[in-house]
């Protein structure tokens, strides 16, 4: 599939945006962790930049951006469209939690039960984003429940980067959620290795003869194409990556996301932790942009494409 | 509304014979040449006439080679929308743009309520929508919605324009839910498949087999002038140079 550059930076912009929401409400209600307002405050601004710009993002791929909201209607049956309505249902719930945490009334039950209903809402929308790649059967890399385990273990991972650097910005003393970021990037990055690995070995889903239903009458090859130039098709869909730089590429966002952000966690000290960020902000762009690249879609194979 | 009827009234479609099929790609430009001004008009071109001309197609023709134990044979295989019972492209639809018609099973685009997102064209596994990258909506068959209806044409016409254009008559367009119609009927007198059934979109579409070749019922035919074996023959064609 052709990799969307807007897409692939809405989905790890928004995605370390809900990761961040996700650890920050659920440190405000640990009670062994004090209320820190200016923590708290600045963490929600710096997702709610990320997500709210990762969305302007995604707007820019369509083809009628103004007719956006038009996307909400149909809940019912599209993870595209269930994406869109958790993401401004996000928007009023963390306003009502900032201003609890403005208004200075402690952990309040409803205080709790907001934070716990926004780390809900944050990781289901990044649930539905997984699940828009996860529902289709077209893409036999994507068609899989890894997917939005990738995604949601992904967003974690940056979430737990990004609170760690901010936590570290505002005081210099260790804080009880660091232990987060070297867990959330092994787990993150067995989820991710198990994905590869898996699709590197899935059996080839149909071959020319059985997408054509010619297969029954002998070996089927294409003789000739059914139109000269490359079309809309070929565009979007014929992408492909030859293996040995996908092999590269794998290696370089795998050192990007998991290990410069660890050695950096090691080493510890504000500087390290944003060098790691920035490390970990390349590494997820590789790994978003291979996911695209390396996943074949079904209607290639009529142009002789696939295995 | 993008979620599936629970039952359509009727299961318009077509029956493709890849026996008949000659490749003449007639179906596929009459199609463009009605729908350009048709309910999904226009079918955008993008550089018609410079180095690579592309633009919007419902229809595409492939060409196959079929070889079977040293004996191979070419099969046309036209492509264009299913209009599937389990149409995968309706329900990712955020906007419900994409739907199915519970009267006949079409399943259509609203120009007026797509996105662009082009979630639809990644969830088809036959790549029968095409994006216009112009218009900024997405496009597909529309099984000639505004012909198969229309009044002010003469009964016989009220086909889609790839039926009326076949040559071979290669295409046929009837009602695939009703057992005893003409096109079920082919379907079952020629054993007619549906494409990709393991997608389960249960496409209402259906291809019609090559027929078995005959085995050769003469011995090859022995060359009439076995070899230049003698010196006149020889000496003529030195003269013809050959
Ligand atoms: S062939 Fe493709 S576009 Fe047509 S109904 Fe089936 S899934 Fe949708
Ligand atoms: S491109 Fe248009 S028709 Fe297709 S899924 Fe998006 S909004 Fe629906």
């Amino acid at each position: 599939m052709q990799p969307a550059y807007s897409v692939i930076f809405f989905t790890t912009a928004a995605g370390a945006g809900y990761g961040l929401l996700f650890i920050l409400v659920l440190n405000a209600t640990a009670v062994a962790i004090p209320l820190r307002p200016v923590l708290l405050l600045s963490g929600l601004t710096l997702a709610g930049l990320l997500v709210t710009a990762g969305l302007l993002s995604s707007t820019l791929h369509l083809g009628h951006p103004e007719r956006a909201w038009r996307a909400f209607s149909q809940w019912r049956s599209s993870w595209l469209s269930r994406e869109g309505v958790l993401a401004v249902v996000v928007y009023p719930v963390a306003l009502g939690w900032a201003w609890l945490v403005w208004s200075a009334t402690g952990r309040s039950l409803t205080f709790n039960l907001l934070s716990l209903l926004l780390a809900l809402l944050a990781a289901l929308t990044v649930y539905a984003t997984g699940q828009i790649y996860a529902s289709l059967k077209a893409v036999p890399a994507w068609h899989r429940a890894s997917v939005p385990t990738n995604y949601l273990l992904l967003a974690l991972m940056s979430g737990a980067q990004l609170m760690h650097a901010l936590q570290l910005g505002l005081s210099p003393r260790p804080a009880a959620s660091a232990a987060l970021v070297p867990a959330s990037i092994a787990l993150a990055a067995l989820g991710k290795a198990w994905y590869w690995w898996r699709i590197d070995r899935a059996p080839p889903p149909s071959t020319l003869g059985s997408a054509t239903g010619l297969g029954a009458f002998g070996t089927v090859s294409v003789l000739t194409q059914p139109h000269t130039e490359e079309n809309y098709l070929q565009r979007e869909m014929g992408f492909v990556l030859a293996r040995k730089h996908a092999w590269k590429l794998r290696v370089l966002a795998a050192l990007g996301m998991f290990v410069v952000p660890l050695l950096a966690y090691l080493a510890g000290g504000l500087s390290c932790t944003v060098l790691g960020a920035l490390a970990m902000a390349v590494g997820l762009f590789i790994e978003r942009w291979l996911f695209f690249a390396q996943a074949k879609h079904r209607v290639m194979l009529f142009y002789g494409g696939l295995p | 509304m993008t979620a599936l009827p629970q039952q359509v009234a009727k299961k318009l479609g077509l029956v493709i014979d890849l026996d008949t099929c000659v490749g003449c790609h007639a179906c596929a430009t009459s199609c463009k040449q009605w729908n350009d001004t048709g309910h999904s008009a226009p079918l955008t071109d993008y550089d018609p006439y410079g180095a690579s001309p592309d633009g919007v197609w419902f229809n595409r023709v492939h060409t196959y080679e079929v070889s079977d134990q040293g004996h191979s044979r070419t099969v046309n295989f036209p492509r264009s929308c299913l209009h599937c019972d389990n149409a995968p492209c309706v329900t990712v639809c955020p906007t419900g743009a994409s739907f199915k018609r519970a009267e006949d099973g079409i399943v259509l685009v609203d120009p007026d309520l797509c996105i662009g997102c082009k979630l639809c064209s990644w969830a088809c596994p036959y790549g029968a929508r095409e994006f216009d990258e112009v218009e900024g909506v997405m496009k597909k068959c529309t099984l000639c919605v505004d012909r198969i209806y229309n009044a002010n044409l003469p009964e016989a016409s009220r086909v889609p324009a790839c039926v009326a254009a076949c040559p071979t008559g290669a295409r046929s367009f009837g009602d695939l839910g009703d057992p005893n119609s003409g096109v079920s009927q082919l379907v079952k007198q020629r054993g007619g498949f549906a494409l990709m059934p393991e997608m389960a979109c249960a496409p209402v579409n259906r291809y019609l087999p090559p027929r078995p070749r005959a085995a050769p019922s003469a011995p090859p035919l022995t060359p009439r002038v076995a070899g230049f074996d003698s010196a006149l023959l020889r000496w003529v064609d030195r003269l013809l140079g050959g």
